[in-house]
């Protein structure tokens, strides 16, 4: 039986690799995720045939435990809004890593307390060095997430939260715990007491971790928080010593990783910096007022009828104000008319636009925007000239063309999209106030742009409208 | 455990961060979301782990409760990760293959 149970690990890690290889290809992506299911789905009855070890009431918990936690899952997967995917992945991020701080809880408690422990040299070195970090990475991983979920649904403020002291009081915190980890893995039996001042230590670090963190690093957070989940996992899989654990946990842990690596690149800022900042406070902005002040030059949705009407080619560039207006679909609308017309339409998507990694792609393929229609900066930048109107929904940083030319802005050398060197710039836009980053924005008094104020959807429809009527 | 399987341990884990990279950088950006959130349903699989605690009821009733929880919180991640990642893809489309165009 214990053969069989392996086997079927393997099949399972096998499974959730080529899972994640399907995801490669928009054609095969959702196989892909249901080849990843099935490969979780095996290796959870695998595990649940060993009964030498699961006795007839642990089944019952079991199943309990599993039915209410799957009936939440079901239920908030199913109702989750498109615009509320950020908070969503980031909450069960949290679940993740709070499961797998609770498996080593309560591994400890099995393998230490209950039983006499048969563990010895490097082995227990490295059980109780795993216990120890799947309690501490699944404690940061649940509180960091909360806090960003609370960020991200706007439930706490956004804005980075600074204090005097911090430095220091986060030293003290990283002190204690490597304390706790030393005293812990030289005696994990007499020393089992340090696993609760370490529990309330990890939950301390990531709240202090990420509310220094400004709203528009949150794509970062996310990705970070991920490849924690993930790590949290691996750590768990060490406890039990299973080996389909460690390979999906590093799996989603590189996976966390690289795009954490991709975000930080796409702002053009070091992993530290996007850490330690708290970009977007008081004093990062000071330095970044641009010269470029002028006039913005407001324009009706009748005027920009228009010109939209003599466009034959456009790009759309859209942002988190695009998700807020829930404007994705009148967009497409609109994109149906102009493609009727005659005109060429395309959707630059900046990597770091919305409040996670990809998030913009998904809004506009809700919204049955065809895949080939989005395009990435790197593809749309080198024929802007070509481009007779860029409309910018929504979003700020990403289009500020002080990231190409004023070295004193905080966003000095970030990717941008150039919409400033297109024929025509409309951007959509609620008032003049300055961006998620604080940062003040040239664009909007370019010879070529001109400002659409009111909410992103209303403007949308008035311009959908005159189509039809016009 | 002894240590050969310790080294076992470590040797599969070191493997596989390098497979996991290979692997994830292949994904295209538009995909990211998807990707994450189907990231976070394998991460669950650490329900493996809260069975193995929450099952043994012979060892100790502590570690059956606090398991239990574990496998709860594990099976939201699992459940809701992978429906929402469904939800998602379902939603990608290609305009050539249809749609009501």
């Amino acid at each position: 039986m214990e053969m069989l149970i392996v086997l079927a690990y393997i099949v399972a890690a096998v499974m959730f690799i080529m899972g994640i290889k399907m995801l490669s290809s928009e054609a095969t992506a959702r196989r892909g995720n249901m080849l990843s299911a099935g490969g979780m789905t095996v290796a959870i009855v695998a595990t649940l045939l060993n009964w030498a070890e699961i006795s007839p009431t642990g089944y019952i918990v079991i199943a309990v435990a599993a039915l209410i936690g799957g009936g939440i899952g079901a239920v908030a997967a199913n109702r989750v809004q498109m615009t509320s995917m950020p908070e969503f992945v980031a909450l069960f991020n949290g679940f993740g890593g709070i499961a797998s701080l609770l498996v080593g809880c309560a591994e400890y408690w099995r393998q230490f307390i209950a039983i006499d422990n048969t563990l010895e040299g490097a082995a227990l070195f490295i059980v109780s060095l795993a216990i120890y970090l799947a309690i501490l990475i699944g404690g940061v991983t649940f509180t960091g997430s909360l806090i960003a979920y609370g960020k991200l649904s706007e439930r706490i403020d956004g804005k980075p939260y600074l204090f005097k002291g911090q430095q220091f009081v986060n030293g003290a915190i990283l002190l204690s715990i490597a304390t706790c980890l030393v005293l812990f893995v030289l005696n994990p039996v007499a020393f089992g007491w340090v696993l609760i001042p370490a529990l309330l230590l990890a939950f301390t670090l990531g709240v202090m971790g990420t509310i220094p963190i400004g709203g528009a690093d949150m794509p970062v957070v996310i990705a970070l928080l991920n490849s924690y989940s993930g790590l949290a996992a691996c750590a768990a899989g060490f406890v039990i010593g299973n080996t389909v654990l460690i390979v999906s946990g590093s799996l989603v842990g590189a996976s966390g990783l690289i795009l954490t690596t991709i975000m930080c690149k796409a702002m053009n800022r070091s992993l530290a910096n996007v850490l330690f900042s708290g970009f977007g406070s008081v004093d990062a902005t000071a330095g970044g007022t641009s010269a470029a002040q002028g006039e913005a030059k407001a324009l009706s949705p009748a005027d920009a009828y228009f010109v939209l009407e003599a466009a034959s080619n456009v790009v759309f560039v859209p942002g988190y104000g695009m998700a807020v207006a829930q404007a994705q679909h009148v967009v497409r609308e609109l994109a149906d008319i102009l493609e009727a017309n005659g005109c060429e339409v395309r959707y630059a998507i900046h990597p770091v636009a919305g409040r996670m990694p990809g998030h913009m792609n998904v809004l506009l393929a809700e919204a049955d925007v065809p895949y080939e229609q989005l395009v990435e900066p790197g593809d749309v930048n080198p024929q802007m000239e070509m481009v007779d109107v860029a409309i910018v929904i929504g979003a700020n940083d990403v289009v500020n063309p002080d990231a190409r030319t004023n070295e004193s802005s905080p966003i000095y050398g970030m990717p941008i999209i150039d919409v400033d060197k297109a024929r025509t710039c409309f951007v959509l836009k609620r008032s003049m106030r300055s961006g998620f980053a604080g940062v003040e924005n040239p664009l909007f008094f370019c010879e070529n742009t001109r400002m659409i104020f009111g909410d992103a959807k209303a403007t949308m429809q008035a311009l959908v409208s005159q189509f039809k009527e016009g | 455990m002894s240590n050969q399987e310790l080294i076992l341990l470590v040797f599969t884990f070191v493997l596989a961060i390098f497979l996991g990279y290979e692997l994830i950088k292949k994904v295209p950006s538009t995909l990211h979301t998807p990707l994450m959130s189907g990231a976070n349903a394998i991460s669950g699989i650490t329900i493996v782990g809260a069975i193995v605690a929450a099952g043994a009821t012979q060892d100790s009733t502590v570690s059956v409760i606090v398991g239990a929880f574990a496998v709860a919180f594990a099976s939201i991640n699992v459940v809701g990760g992978y429906m929402v990642t469904d939800r998602m893809l379902a939603m990608f489309k290609s305009k050539k293959k249809g749609g009501e165009q």
